[in-house]
Order: structure tokens, then sequence, then C-alpha cells
């Protein structure tokens, strides 16, 4: 049963997200569990924001990754509780996403977020040139996930993963 | 009234403010003043819109008759809906569309930060991950009151008349009536006048710094408890409707 679900475990593994597809929906922190009940398959996911429109299109794949792979019963459960957080983002992930251009989410940041009327905080290093010499653009990027930056040094504008 | 009925009725009402003003926020998507405040309107209005499907899914297993979402979202008439007034009112000026959103983002952060304790575990669940996404919204909307209120003589005089506009509508964002009565017994409801407190010092303080006062002896208008709207809804609820009505049990 454990090597099933491990099996189960690796599959979801490959299944890339929707919109940052260097990182999968595992690495993302979305896929909450794996369980058996009798020959279902029955896997545990979370949103990441409540309005995320790509948890539609992960609950297909996995839906069809699963199938392709020959489970006959599949049930994906939607769970808000415990609610998503960066945190769950491995170092890996982290480095996957700043190879692909965008800055992943960093800790010291989350910290003042939590608390309301925060000053600013700019601690958010460039992905494409490394500098640290960046200001926040918009708290709202391309995706519910993501600040848009720009970075003083190469100009460039980036996306930044933030923190919740 | 029953416990049950008591609970769909709550459930509603917190599906139904963030229904109303996420769609209004809709509205701006692509008509943005600029790039990226189009964008985060259009965040916001995501978030909000998230955050009632989930209400709303409650709201109908709860009810128990069969009824889906979208049927609630689609298929109930204005008398049918309990937003609050301030949430149906129209986007007009940027500074309308900002002192709108932060009033509400400061009524939802405490409130939603209350209801994480609520003893209905699936509320309290709901809670702890909108509390999460408010945080952003409160944080973006009460920087821009400050540049509004602060920027320009211009700036200042919209945020100003914006705020004098709305105020009226802030008054019932606290009543409570019999559904309150019964779920704060079962420890389910937020008390609100707890959030009351909160609210009023946070709204002095982001006042206070960006120098807009706060309206006196202003006549609060009411009724979103009992379904009554101002004329705003009415015209909301035949855009947003439209499709589904045009085209019965359409999915997308
Ligand atoms: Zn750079």
């Amino acid at each position: 049963m454990e090597l099933q679900t491990d099996h189960i475990n690796q599959l979801l593994g490959q299944i890339p997200d929707p919109e940052i597809p260097v990182i999968s929906i595992v690495e993302l922190g979305v896929v909450r569990g794996v369980s058996m009940e009798g020959d279902k398959v029955i896997v545990t996911i979370t949103p990441t924001y409540s309005g995320c429109p790509a948890m539609r299109t992960i609950e297909m794949d996995i839906f069809n990754k699963l199938k392709d792979e020959g489970f006959e019963h599949i049930e994906i459960r939607t769970v808000q509780s415990p609610a998503w957080t960066t945190d769950w983002m491995a170092e890996e992930a982290k480095e996957k996403l700043r190879a692909y251009g965008i800055a992943p989410p960093n800790e010291h940041i989350n910290q003042r977020v939590r608390s309301i009327l925060s000053d600013e905080v700019t601690h958010v290093q460039c992905p494409h040139c490394a500098s640290w010499n960046t200001h926040l653009t918009s708290q709202f990027g391309s995706t519910a996930c993501k600040a848009l930056y720009k970075c003083d040094d190469c100009l460039e504008p980036f996306d930044y993963f933030k923190c919740i | 009234m029953t416990n049950q009925e008591a609970l769909v009725n709550y459930c509603l009402r917190l599906a139904d403010n963030n229904l109303i003003l996420g769609h209004r926020l809709s509205e701006l998507s692509g008509k943005g003043p600029f790039l990226e405040e189009d964008i985060a309107t259009t965040n916001i209005a995501l978030d909000l819109i998230g955050q009632a499907s989930s209400l709303l899914q409650y709201a109908a297993e709860v009810e128990g008759k069969g009824r889906t979402e979208d049927d609630l979202a689609f298929l109930r008439g204005e008398r049918e809906f309990y937003n609050t007034l301030l949430a149906e009112q129209e986007n007009k000026d940027f500074a309308v569309t900002i002192a709108r959103q932060f009033l509400t983002d400061a009524f939802d952060y405490f409130f939603y930060d209350e209801l994480k304790k609520s003893a209905d575990a699936r509320l309290a669940a709901l809670a702890e991950k909108s509390h999460k996404e408010i945080t952003y919204h409160l944080r973006h909307t009460s920087k821009w009151m400050e540049r509004l209120g602060e920027g320009t003589e211009e700036s200042h005089r919209r945020i100003q008349d914006a705020v004098d506009n709305l105020w009226r509508f802030t008054g019932e964002l606290f009543e409570m009536n019999e559904v309150d009565e019964i779920l704060l017994k079962e420890k389910i409801a937020v008390d609100l006048n707890v959030v009351k407190i909160q609210w009023d010092k946070l709204v002095a303080e982001v006042f206070a710094n960006s120098g807009i006062s706060i309206p006196e002896n202003v006549f609060m208008q009411r009724g979103s408890r009992e379904g009554k709207h101002t004329e705003k809804l009415g015209y909301l609820l035949a855009e947003m409707q439209h499709l589904h009505r045009a085209f019965p049990g359409v999915q997308w």
C-alpha cells in the first residue's frame, strides 16, 4: 500500500504547475496527501489563493495523469486548512524559480508582511543580475502569487513570488 | 428561525459581500487607470470571487435543497442578496473605488481574524485562508488612501469627497440581527462590536496619516440584512446574471 502511494506521489511530482512550469505541483505544496480507499486513489489538494484559476487545470492534470497510468477510480479532494503557505516550498524549488527569472519568496519579508500597515520592504534579489538594489512596483502581478519588482542596477522588471 | 437557516443566511451574507464587490472590481479589468492598478484590482477581484465561491458552496451544502453554488450566484433575485450597501456602490472615480475598498478591507481584516476562532470548522478554515489574502488587499488600499490624501489638492479633494459619500454605508457593517444572535450562542458568528472597536481605530489611524477627516453626524443608511438595497444592485445583477439566465445551466 505504501509502495503504491509512493508511486502515485512520484507521478504527481511529474505534473508541472500550469502557470510556472519549472516547478511541479508537489514542489509548490498544492498536493497535501495521497491515500487509497480500496482501489480508489484519493488525492488531497489545497488552493494557493482562493481564486487561483489554475486550480481547475491542476485537478484535470492530476486526473488525466493518473488515468493514463492505469488508475480507474480517482477522487480529488480540496481542503482549505491548513492554509497554503510559501513556507512549504523547498530550497530546490526556490532555486528553480530563480533560474527561471522569478525571485523566490523571501522569509525575512514574510514576517513583516503579516503586520498591517508595515513599511514597504525591498530586500528582494534580482533573479537576472543578483543585485539587491531593487524596488517594489506593485504588490499584485501577472498571477495571484506574484508581485512586480524592478531592478535598479540592470533595470529589468521581474516577478517576485510573494510570501503568504 | 432554525440554526440551519441562520447559518445559511450568514454564509450568504459573507459570500454576497465578496461576490458583489469582486464583480464591481472586475468591471475595471482592462480599464484600470494604469497597468499596475488594472492588474491589482483584477487580482483582488479574483481573490474575492474565489472566497465567494467557497462560501456559496458551503451555503448550498448547509441548505441541502439541491441548489448549487451557481444557482445561488446567478438565480437569486435582488431581494435575496445580503451584501452590504457599501459593496454594491459603483466604481466611478478611482478615489471612490479605493475608499470603498479600504473601508471594506479594514472591516474584513478584523472580521476574518475573529472568524478564524469560529466553532464552525469550515468557516474557520475559510477565514484562515481569506485573512492572508485580505492582509495584502488592506496594505495596498491603505497606502493608496495616504497617497491620495497627501498627494495633490485635487487628489485630496476627491478622496475626501469619496469618503464623505460612502460614510453613510458604513453603519450597517456592524449591524447584528437574529442570525447573529443565534450563531453567537453557538460560538459560530463573530461579535461585530469587537470588530467595530478595531475598525474605528485603524480607520482613524489611516485617515490621520492621510489628512482625511472622518465625516460627522452622518445619517446611516441600512437595509441589506433584510435584502433591501440601493438601486445600484439591480443593474449589477442584470449584467452579472445575464449569461446564466440566457443560457440556463451553461458551464464554463
Ligand atoms: Zn538586476
